[in-house]
Protein backbone atom coordinates (compact mmCIF):
# COMPACT_ATOMS: atom_id res chain seq x y z
CA UNK A 1 0.00 0.00 0.00
CA UNK A 2 1.10 3.56 -0.72
CA UNK A 3 0.29 6.21 1.86
CA UNK A 4 0.81 9.97 1.71
CA UNK A 5 0.88 11.43 5.21
CA UNK A 6 0.45 15.21 5.50
CA UNK A 7 2.91 15.83 2.67
CA UNK A 8 4.12 19.37 2.03
CA UNK A 9 6.25 20.25 -0.96
CA UNK A 10 7.24 23.67 -2.29
CA UNK A 11 9.47 24.83 -5.12
CA UNK A 12 10.81 28.19 -4.02
CA UNK A 13 7.85 30.39 -3.16
CA UNK A 14 5.38 28.09 -4.97
CA UNK A 15 3.73 25.75 -2.52
CA UNK A 16 2.51 22.69 -4.44
CA UNK A 17 1.42 20.20 -1.79
CA UNK A 18 0.12 21.48 1.52
CA UNK A 19 -0.84 18.64 3.82
CA UNK A 20 -1.61 16.11 1.08
CA UNK A 21 -2.86 12.83 2.58
CA UNK A 22 -4.07 9.83 0.59
CA UNK A 23 -4.10 6.06 0.90
CA UNK A 24 -3.70 3.98 -2.26
CA UNK A 25 -5.01 0.48 -1.62
CA UNK A 26 -3.42 -2.59 -3.21
CA UNK A 27 -4.85 -4.21 -6.31
CA UNK A 28 -6.81 -1.16 -7.43
CA UNK A 29 -6.19 1.75 -9.76
CA UNK A 30 -6.39 5.11 -8.04
CA UNK A 31 -6.64 8.15 -10.28
CA UNK A 32 -5.44 11.52 -9.06
CA UNK A 33 -7.10 14.35 -10.97
CA UNK A 34 -6.63 18.08 -10.74
CA UNK A 35 -5.59 21.16 -12.64
CA UNK A 36 -2.30 21.50 -14.47
CA UNK A 37 0.31 22.54 -11.94
CA UNK A 38 -1.73 21.23 -9.01
CA UNK A 39 1.11 18.90 -7.95
CA UNK A 40 -0.12 15.58 -9.35
CA UNK A 41 3.17 14.65 -11.02
CA UNK A 42 5.05 15.81 -7.93
CA UNK A 43 3.00 13.31 -5.90
CA UNK A 44 4.07 10.49 -8.25
CA UNK A 45 7.73 11.47 -8.07
CA UNK A 46 7.57 11.46 -4.27
CA UNK A 47 6.50 7.80 -4.38
CA UNK A 48 9.69 6.69 -6.15
CA UNK A 49 11.98 9.07 -4.29
CA UNK A 50 12.74 11.32 -7.27
CA UNK A 51 11.66 14.17 -5.00
CA UNK A 52 11.65 14.48 -1.21
CA UNK A 53 8.84 16.04 0.81
CA UNK A 54 9.57 19.19 2.80
CA UNK A 55 7.35 17.88 5.59
CA UNK A 56 5.32 14.72 6.06
CA UNK A 57 6.11 11.35 4.53
CA UNK A 58 5.27 8.98 1.73
CA UNK A 59 5.20 5.32 2.74
CA UNK A 60 5.37 2.39 0.35
CA UNK A 61 4.80 -1.05 1.87
CA UNK A 62 5.32 0.47 5.32
CA UNK A 63 8.67 2.06 4.50
CA UNK A 64 9.19 5.84 4.51
CA UNK A 65 10.63 6.59 1.08
CA UNK A 66 12.71 9.67 1.83
CA UNK A 67 14.43 7.96 4.80
CA UNK A 68 15.58 4.94 2.77
CA UNK A 69 19.25 4.19 2.13
CA UNK A 70 20.30 3.99 -1.52
CA UNK A 71 20.18 0.16 -1.59
CA UNK A 72 16.70 0.03 -0.07
CA UNK A 73 15.51 2.67 -2.51
CA UNK A 74 16.90 0.65 -5.41
CA UNK A 75 15.01 -2.40 -4.12
CA UNK A 76 11.83 -0.35 -3.80
CA UNK A 77 12.18 1.01 -7.33
CA UNK A 78 12.47 -2.52 -8.66
CA UNK A 79 8.86 -3.03 -7.46
CA UNK A 80 7.56 0.11 -9.15
CA UNK A 81 7.09 0.79 -12.85
CA UNK A 82 6.91 4.42 -13.92
CA UNK A 83 5.26 5.56 -17.17
CA UNK A 84 6.41 9.11 -17.91
CA UNK A 85 4.28 11.82 -19.50
CA UNK A 86 6.41 11.90 -22.66
CA UNK A 87 7.54 8.27 -22.28
CA UNK A 88 11.18 9.24 -21.45
CA UNK A 89 12.51 6.46 -23.65
CA UNK A 90 16.29 6.36 -24.04
CA UNK A 91 16.68 7.76 -27.52
CA UNK A 92 20.10 6.19 -28.10
CA UNK A 93 18.61 2.71 -27.58
CA UNK A 94 16.25 0.58 -29.64
CA UNK A 95 12.84 -0.40 -28.27
CA UNK A 96 14.25 -3.81 -27.27
CA UNK A 97 17.17 -2.20 -25.43
CA UNK A 98 14.79 0.20 -23.67
CA UNK A 99 12.85 -2.78 -22.34
CA UNK A 100 15.96 -4.76 -21.48
CA UNK A 101 17.82 -2.07 -19.56
CA UNK A 102 15.72 -2.39 -16.40
CA UNK A 103 15.70 -6.20 -16.53
CA UNK A 104 19.49 -6.39 -16.88
CA UNK A 105 19.80 -4.30 -13.73
CA UNK A 106 18.06 -7.13 -11.86
CA UNK A 107 20.34 -9.81 -13.30
CA UNK A 108 17.74 -11.42 -15.54
CA UNK A 109 19.18 -13.61 -18.32
CA UNK A 110 19.05 -12.65 -21.98
CA UNK A 111 16.64 -15.47 -22.93
CA UNK A 112 14.11 -14.40 -20.33
CA UNK A 113 14.62 -10.75 -21.29
CA UNK A 114 13.73 -11.60 -24.91
CA UNK A 115 10.65 -13.59 -23.82
CA UNK A 116 9.37 -10.94 -21.43
CA UNK A 117 10.03 -8.12 -23.92
CA UNK A 118 8.13 -9.93 -26.67
CA UNK A 119 5.21 -10.52 -24.28
CA UNK A 120 5.14 -6.88 -23.12
CA UNK A 121 5.32 -5.55 -26.68
CA UNK A 122 2.53 -7.92 -27.73
CA UNK A 123 0.41 -6.62 -24.85
CA UNK A 124 0.77 -3.03 -26.08
CA UNK A 125 0.29 -4.08 -29.72
CA UNK A 126 3.82 -3.32 -30.86
CA UNK A 127 5.19 -6.77 -31.69
CA UNK A 128 7.98 -6.52 -34.23
CA UNK A 129 9.08 -3.04 -33.11
CA UNK A 130 12.07 -4.32 -31.18
CA UNK A 131 14.68 -2.91 -33.56
CA UNK A 132 13.16 0.55 -33.97
CA UNK A 133 14.48 3.68 -32.26
CA UNK A 134 12.18 6.05 -30.29
CA UNK A 135 12.73 8.74 -32.92
CA UNK A 136 11.06 6.48 -35.48
CA UNK A 137 7.88 6.09 -33.39
CA UNK A 138 4.79 8.30 -33.09
CA UNK A 139 3.88 9.89 -29.75
CA UNK A 140 1.26 7.23 -29.05
CA UNK A 141 3.64 4.41 -29.89
CA UNK A 142 6.30 5.88 -27.62
CA UNK A 143 3.80 5.98 -24.76
CA UNK A 144 2.88 2.36 -25.43
CA UNK A 145 6.55 1.40 -25.32
CA UNK A 146 6.69 3.34 -22.04
CA UNK A 147 3.94 1.09 -20.66
CA UNK A 148 5.74 -2.00 -22.00
CA UNK A 149 8.96 -0.86 -20.29
CA UNK A 150 7.06 -0.60 -17.01
CA UNK A 151 5.12 -3.90 -17.19
CA UNK A 152 8.14 -5.91 -18.41
CA UNK A 153 9.59 -5.54 -14.91
CA UNK A 154 6.49 -7.29 -13.47
CA UNK A 155 6.20 -4.57 -10.83
CA UNK A 156 3.85 -4.46 -7.91
CA UNK A 157 2.91 -0.86 -8.65
CA UNK A 158 2.70 1.12 -11.88
CA UNK A 159 2.62 4.91 -11.79
CA UNK A 160 1.24 6.66 -14.89
CA UNK A 161 2.03 10.35 -15.35
CA UNK A 162 -0.51 11.98 -17.69
CA UNK A 163 -0.70 8.90 -19.94
CA UNK A 164 -3.21 10.34 -22.42
CA UNK A 165 -2.05 13.96 -22.61
CA UNK A 166 -1.40 15.08 -26.17
CA UNK A 167 -2.97 12.03 -27.78
CA UNK A 168 -5.89 11.90 -30.20
CA UNK A 169 -9.12 10.43 -28.71
CA UNK A 170 -8.67 7.03 -30.32
CA UNK A 171 -5.05 6.63 -29.18
CA UNK A 172 -6.08 7.90 -25.74
CA UNK A 173 -8.76 5.19 -25.60
CA UNK A 174 -6.12 2.60 -26.55
CA UNK A 175 -3.91 3.84 -23.72
CA UNK A 176 -6.80 3.57 -21.25
CA UNK A 177 -7.47 0.05 -22.48
CA UNK A 178 -3.80 -0.85 -21.96
CA UNK A 179 -3.86 0.43 -18.39
CA UNK A 180 -6.90 -1.71 -17.63
CA UNK A 181 -5.24 -4.69 -19.33
CA UNK A 182 -2.03 -4.19 -17.33
CA UNK A 183 -4.04 -4.36 -14.09
CA UNK A 184 -6.04 -7.38 -15.19
CA UNK A 185 -3.05 -9.27 -16.63
CA UNK A 186 -0.47 -8.57 -13.96
CA UNK A 187 -2.66 -7.60 -10.99
CA UNK A 188 -0.68 -4.43 -10.38
CA UNK A 189 -1.72 -1.53 -8.21
CA UNK A 190 -2.00 1.54 -10.40
CA UNK A 191 -1.70 5.24 -9.68
CA UNK A 192 -2.76 7.40 -12.61
CA UNK A 193 -2.30 11.13 -12.72
CA UNK A 194 -4.48 12.88 -15.29
CA UNK A 195 -6.91 15.70 -15.97
CA UNK A 196 -8.80 13.61 -18.53
CA UNK A 197 -12.02 12.72 -16.70
CA UNK A 198 -13.19 10.29 -19.36
CA UNK A 199 -9.93 8.33 -18.91
CA UNK A 200 -10.27 8.57 -15.13
CA UNK A 201 -13.73 6.98 -15.24
CA UNK A 202 -12.47 4.23 -17.58
CA UNK A 203 -9.36 3.11 -15.70
CA UNK A 204 -10.05 4.15 -12.12
CA UNK A 205 -11.45 2.18 -9.22
CA UNK A 206 -11.09 5.26 -7.05
CA UNK A 207 -10.62 8.90 -7.93
CA UNK A 208 -9.01 11.57 -5.77
CA UNK A 209 -9.20 15.22 -6.67
CA UNK A 210 -6.15 17.26 -5.74
CA UNK A 211 -6.93 20.88 -5.14
CA UNK A 212 -4.86 23.60 -3.46
CA UNK A 213 -2.28 21.06 -2.37
CA UNK A 214 -4.77 18.77 -0.62
CA UNK A 215 -7.28 16.07 -1.47
CA UNK A 216 -10.58 17.82 -2.03
CA UNK A 217 -12.54 14.59 -2.39
CA UNK A 218 -11.71 10.91 -2.76
CA UNK A 219 -14.08 8.11 -3.57
CA UNK A 220 -15.38 5.63 -6.10
CA UNK A 221 -16.02 6.65 -9.68
CA UNK A 222 -19.73 6.90 -8.89
CA UNK A 223 -19.10 9.04 -5.82
CA UNK A 224 -17.02 11.51 -7.83
CA UNK A 225 -19.50 11.53 -10.71
CA UNK A 226 -22.31 12.34 -8.29
CA UNK A 227 -20.29 14.69 -6.08
CA UNK A 228 -22.14 17.65 -4.56
CA UNK A 229 -18.92 19.59 -3.93
CA UNK A 230 -19.18 22.57 -6.31
CA UNK A 231 -15.41 22.59 -7.02
CA UNK A 232 -15.35 18.88 -7.88
CA UNK A 233 -18.54 19.19 -9.92
CA UNK A 234 -17.19 22.04 -11.99
CA UNK A 235 -13.94 20.14 -12.66
CA UNK A 236 -15.53 16.83 -13.64
CA UNK A 237 -18.11 18.55 -15.82
CA UNK A 238 -15.43 20.77 -17.38
CA UNK A 239 -17.51 23.93 -17.02
CA UNK A 240 -15.61 27.18 -17.58
CA UNK A 241 -17.60 29.05 -14.91
CA UNK A 242 -18.55 28.05 -11.42
CA UNK A 243 -17.26 27.74 -7.88
CA UNK A 244 -13.63 27.62 -9.04
CA UNK A 245 -13.84 31.12 -10.47
CA UNK A 246 -14.64 32.57 -7.09
CA UNK A 247 -11.77 30.65 -5.50
CA UNK A 248 -9.40 31.64 -8.31
CA UNK A 249 -10.32 35.27 -7.77
CA UNK A 250 -9.21 34.82 -4.18
CA UNK A 251 -5.85 33.59 -5.47
CA UNK A 252 -6.60 29.93 -5.08
CA UNK A 253 -5.73 28.30 -8.39
CA UNK B 1 28.35 46.85 -12.37
CA UNK B 2 28.50 45.60 -8.79
CA UNK B 3 25.43 43.49 -9.49
CA UNK B 4 27.10 42.00 -12.58
CA UNK B 5 30.21 41.09 -10.59
CA UNK B 6 28.09 39.64 -7.76
CA UNK B 7 26.12 37.54 -10.26
CA UNK B 8 29.30 36.28 -11.91
CA UNK B 9 30.86 35.36 -8.56
CA UNK B 10 27.64 33.67 -7.47
CA UNK B 11 27.51 31.64 -10.70
CA UNK B 12 31.14 30.61 -10.29
CA UNK B 13 30.62 29.59 -6.68
CA UNK B 14 27.48 27.64 -7.59
CA UNK B 15 29.32 25.84 -10.40
CA UNK B 16 32.26 25.01 -8.13
CA UNK B 17 29.91 23.86 -5.35
CA UNK B 18 28.06 21.58 -7.77
CA UNK B 19 31.39 20.21 -9.01
CA UNK B 20 32.36 19.43 -5.42
CA UNK B 21 29.13 17.54 -4.79
CA UNK B 22 29.56 15.61 -8.04
CA UNK B 23 33.13 14.74 -7.10
CA UNK B 24 31.94 13.37 -3.76
CA UNK B 25 29.21 11.35 -5.49
CA UNK B 26 31.71 9.85 -7.95
CA UNK B 27 32.93 7.55 -5.20
CA UNK B 28 29.42 6.21 -4.74
CA UNK B 29 29.11 5.56 -8.46
CA UNK B 30 32.46 3.78 -8.62
CA UNK B 31 31.23 1.16 -6.14
CA UNK B 32 28.54 0.07 -8.62
CA UNK B 33 30.93 -2.13 -10.61
CA UNK B 34 28.11 -4.05 -12.32
CA UNK B 35 27.18 -0.96 -14.28
CA UNK B 36 30.05 1.28 -15.37
CA UNK B 37 32.78 -0.92 -16.93
CA UNK B 38 30.94 -1.79 -20.16
CA UNK B 39 29.62 1.75 -20.54
CA UNK B 40 33.14 3.14 -19.99
CA UNK B 41 34.46 1.19 -22.99
CA UNK B 42 31.72 2.71 -25.18
CA UNK B 43 32.63 6.19 -23.94
CA UNK B 44 36.35 5.56 -24.50
CA UNK B 45 35.58 5.09 -28.17
CA UNK B 46 33.31 8.14 -28.35
CA UNK B 47 35.58 10.42 -26.34
CA UNK B 48 38.98 9.06 -27.36
CA UNK B 49 38.93 7.44 -30.77
CA UNK B 50 36.37 9.82 -32.26
CA UNK B 51 38.42 12.83 -31.08
CA UNK B 52 41.58 11.74 -32.89
CA UNK B 53 40.84 13.39 -36.27
CA UNK B 54 40.41 16.90 -34.81
CA UNK B 55 43.40 16.45 -32.46
CA UNK B 56 45.62 15.24 -35.32
CA UNK B 57 44.46 18.08 -37.58
CA UNK B 58 45.30 20.73 -34.96
CA UNK B 59 48.63 19.12 -34.06
CA UNK B 60 49.77 18.80 -37.67
CA UNK B 61 49.19 22.46 -38.48
CA UNK B 62 50.67 23.56 -35.15
CA UNK B 63 53.84 21.56 -35.89
CA UNK B 64 54.19 23.12 -39.36
CA UNK B 65 53.60 26.68 -38.15
CA UNK B 66 55.97 26.22 -35.19
CA UNK B 67 58.76 25.04 -37.48
CA UNK B 68 58.25 27.99 -39.82
CA UNK B 69 58.04 30.56 -36.99
CA UNK B 70 61.09 29.12 -35.20
CA UNK B 71 63.09 29.27 -38.42
CA UNK B 72 61.96 32.88 -38.99
CA UNK B 73 63.03 33.81 -35.46
CA UNK B 74 66.36 31.92 -35.39
CA UNK B 75 67.62 32.67 -38.89
CA UNK B 76 71.00 34.44 -38.79
CA UNK B 77 71.25 34.34 -34.99
CA UNK B 78 70.79 30.75 -33.79
CA UNK B 79 71.74 27.49 -35.57
CA UNK B 80 68.69 26.22 -37.45
CA UNK B 81 68.74 22.77 -35.84
CA UNK B 82 67.25 24.53 -32.81
CA UNK B 83 64.03 24.50 -34.81
CA UNK B 84 63.78 20.82 -33.78
CA UNK B 85 64.28 21.83 -30.15
CA UNK B 86 61.62 24.55 -30.32
CA UNK B 87 59.08 22.32 -32.04
CA UNK B 88 59.66 19.35 -29.70
CA UNK B 89 59.69 21.30 -26.44
CA UNK B 90 56.72 23.50 -27.34
CA UNK B 91 54.55 20.67 -28.51
CA UNK B 92 55.40 18.20 -25.75
CA UNK B 93 55.22 20.64 -22.85
CA UNK B 94 52.54 23.08 -23.84
CA UNK B 95 50.88 23.22 -27.21
CA UNK B 96 50.10 19.51 -27.56
CA UNK B 97 48.23 19.19 -24.27
CA UNK B 98 46.73 22.68 -24.11
CA UNK B 99 45.59 23.12 -27.72
CA UNK B 100 44.18 19.59 -27.76
CA UNK B 101 42.57 20.27 -24.38
CA UNK B 102 40.93 23.47 -25.57
CA UNK B 103 39.70 21.85 -28.76
CA UNK B 104 38.32 18.84 -26.91
CA UNK B 105 36.77 21.07 -24.24
CA UNK B 106 34.53 22.21 -27.08
CA UNK B 107 33.97 18.80 -28.53
CA UNK B 108 33.72 16.60 -25.44
CA UNK B 109 32.56 19.11 -22.82
CA UNK B 110 29.80 20.45 -25.05
CA UNK B 111 28.78 16.97 -26.13
CA UNK B 112 28.48 15.67 -22.57
CA UNK B 113 26.65 18.75 -21.28
CA UNK B 114 24.17 18.77 -24.19
CA UNK B 115 23.55 15.02 -23.99
CA UNK B 116 22.99 14.90 -20.23
CA UNK B 117 21.06 18.17 -20.26
CA UNK B 118 18.70 16.81 -22.90
CA UNK B 119 18.35 13.57 -20.96
CA UNK B 120 17.48 15.64 -17.89
CA UNK B 121 14.76 17.73 -19.56
CA UNK B 122 13.22 14.72 -21.33
CA UNK B 123 13.11 12.87 -17.97
CA UNK B 124 15.49 10.15 -19.19
CA UNK B 125 17.64 10.69 -16.09
CA UNK B 126 14.54 10.23 -13.91
CA UNK B 127 13.66 7.14 -15.96
CA UNK B 128 17.10 5.69 -15.23
CA UNK B 129 16.53 6.23 -11.52
CA UNK B 130 13.12 4.58 -11.60
CA UNK B 131 14.78 1.60 -13.32
CA UNK B 132 17.00 1.35 -10.22
CA UNK B 133 20.13 2.82 -11.82
CA UNK B 134 22.24 5.46 -10.16
CA UNK B 135 22.94 8.22 -12.73
CA UNK B 136 26.38 8.50 -11.15
CA UNK B 137 27.40 4.98 -12.14
CA UNK B 138 25.46 4.93 -15.41
CA UNK B 139 26.23 8.39 -16.79
CA UNK B 140 28.95 10.19 -14.87
CA UNK B 141 31.55 7.54 -13.96
CA UNK B 142 31.86 6.12 -17.52
CA UNK B 143 32.33 9.58 -19.04
CA UNK B 144 34.79 10.82 -16.43
CA UNK B 145 36.86 7.61 -16.46
CA UNK B 146 36.90 7.38 -20.25
CA UNK B 147 37.92 10.99 -20.63
CA UNK B 148 40.64 10.71 -17.97
CA UNK B 149 42.10 7.57 -19.56
CA UNK B 150 41.76 8.56 -23.22
CA UNK B 151 42.86 12.19 -23.01
CA UNK B 152 46.60 11.40 -22.57
CA UNK B 153 46.33 8.85 -25.38
CA UNK B 154 44.87 11.46 -27.74
CA UNK B 155 47.46 14.01 -26.62
CA UNK B 156 50.31 11.49 -27.14
CA UNK B 157 49.15 10.91 -30.71
CA UNK B 158 48.78 14.67 -31.23
CA UNK B 159 52.30 15.33 -29.93
CA UNK B 160 53.78 12.66 -32.21
CA UNK B 161 51.89 14.03 -35.23
CA UNK B 162 52.88 17.60 -34.39
CA UNK B 163 56.56 16.76 -34.21
CA UNK B 164 56.47 14.72 -37.42
CA UNK B 165 54.62 17.55 -39.18
CA UNK B 166 57.28 19.98 -37.93
CA UNK B 167 60.00 17.66 -39.25
CA UNK B 168 58.31 17.35 -42.64
CA UNK B 169 57.89 21.14 -42.85
CA UNK B 170 61.51 21.72 -41.84
CA UNK B 171 62.84 19.28 -44.41
CA UNK B 172 60.62 20.41 -47.26
CA UNK B 173 60.19 24.13 -46.64
CA UNK B 174 63.34 25.10 -44.75
CA UNK B 175 67.03 24.62 -45.38
CA UNK B 176 67.22 21.84 -42.78
CA UNK B 177 67.85 18.08 -42.98
CA UNK B 178 65.96 15.51 -40.97
CA UNK B 179 69.21 14.61 -39.14
CA UNK B 180 69.63 18.23 -38.04
CA UNK B 181 66.01 18.49 -36.96
CA UNK B 182 66.27 15.30 -34.88
CA UNK B 183 69.58 16.47 -33.41
CA UNK B 184 67.83 19.65 -32.27
CA UNK B 185 64.91 17.63 -30.98
CA UNK B 186 67.23 15.49 -28.81
CA UNK B 187 69.37 18.38 -27.64
CA UNK B 188 67.49 19.38 -24.48
CA UNK B 189 65.10 16.43 -24.39
CA UNK B 190 64.21 15.07 -20.98
CA UNK B 191 61.81 12.25 -20.19
CA UNK B 192 59.98 14.70 -17.95
CA UNK B 193 58.87 16.57 -21.10
CA UNK B 194 56.77 13.55 -22.01
CA UNK B 195 55.26 12.64 -18.66
CA UNK B 196 54.64 16.24 -17.69
CA UNK B 197 52.53 16.78 -20.82
CA UNK B 198 50.66 13.52 -20.32
CA UNK B 199 50.01 14.19 -16.63
CA UNK B 200 48.61 17.59 -17.51
CA UNK B 201 46.39 16.13 -20.18
CA UNK B 202 45.07 13.49 -17.75
CA UNK B 203 43.93 16.26 -15.43
CA UNK B 204 42.39 18.13 -18.37
CA UNK B 205 40.42 15.03 -19.39
CA UNK B 206 39.13 14.53 -15.87
CA UNK B 207 38.13 18.19 -15.50
CA UNK B 208 36.42 18.51 -18.90
CA UNK B 209 34.24 15.43 -18.36
CA UNK B 210 33.38 16.36 -14.78
CA UNK B 211 32.40 19.90 -15.80
CA UNK B 212 30.35 18.59 -18.75
CA UNK B 213 28.48 16.18 -16.47
CA UNK B 214 27.93 18.82 -13.81
CA UNK B 215 26.58 21.40 -16.28
CA UNK B 216 24.41 18.81 -18.06
CA UNK B 217 22.87 17.29 -14.96
CA UNK B 218 22.34 20.77 -13.51
CA UNK B 219 19.79 21.56 -16.24
CA UNK B 220 16.25 21.71 -14.92
CA UNK B 221 14.03 22.66 -17.82
CA UNK B 222 13.91 23.65 -21.45
CA UNK B 223 16.07 23.73 -24.56
CA UNK B 224 17.31 27.21 -23.73
CA UNK B 225 18.81 25.99 -20.47
CA UNK B 226 20.46 23.08 -22.31
CA UNK B 227 22.07 25.64 -24.63
CA UNK B 228 23.26 27.73 -21.71
CA UNK B 229 24.63 24.65 -19.92
CA UNK B 230 26.54 23.64 -23.04
CA UNK B 231 28.12 27.09 -23.39
CA UNK B 232 28.91 27.13 -19.67
CA UNK B 233 30.60 23.74 -19.92
CA UNK B 234 32.87 24.90 -22.77
CA UNK B 235 33.79 28.22 -21.15
CA UNK B 236 34.37 26.72 -17.71
CA UNK B 237 36.41 23.84 -19.15
CA UNK B 238 38.62 26.25 -21.12
CA UNK B 239 39.19 28.34 -18.01
CA UNK B 240 39.97 25.33 -15.84
CA UNK B 241 42.41 23.99 -18.45
CA UNK B 242 44.40 27.22 -18.33
CA UNK B 243 44.32 27.30 -14.52
CA UNK B 244 45.46 23.66 -14.33
CA UNK B 245 48.16 24.39 -16.91
CA UNK B 246 49.55 27.14 -14.71
CA UNK B 247 49.15 24.99 -11.59
CA UNK B 248 51.18 22.06 -12.99
CA UNK B 249 53.86 24.43 -14.33
CA UNK B 250 54.25 26.05 -10.91
CA UNK B 251 54.26 22.67 -9.14
CA UNK B 252 56.49 20.59 -11.38
CA UNK B 253 58.72 22.79 -13.55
Amino acid sequence: MIVFREVHKAFGPKRVLEGFSLEIPDGQTTVIVGYSGAGKSVALKLIVGLLEPDHGAVEVDGQVVHLMEREALTALRSRIGFVFQFAALFDSMTVAENLAVGLRRHGIGETEIAERSAEALAMVGLSGSEGRYPGELSGGMRKRVGIARAVVLRPRYILYDEPTTGLDPVTAAVMNQLMVRARETYGVTGVVVTHDMHGAYTVGDRIAMLYRGQVRQVGSVEAIRGSHDPVVRQFVEGRPEGALDAERAEGGV
Amino acid sequence: MLRLITNRVERWLTAIGRLGVLLADLGRGLKDVDVWPGLTVVQMRRIGVDSLPIAVFIAAFTGIVLALQASYTFKGAVPLYFVGTAVGKSIMLELGPVLTGLALAGRIGANIAAELGTMRVTEQVDALETLAYDPMSYLVVPRVLASTVMFPVVVAVAVAVGIVAGLVAAVNLLDLSSVEFIHGLQLFYRFKDVWFGLLKSTSFGFAIALIGCSCGLGVRQGAEEVGRATTRAVVLSAQIILVLDAFWALLLL
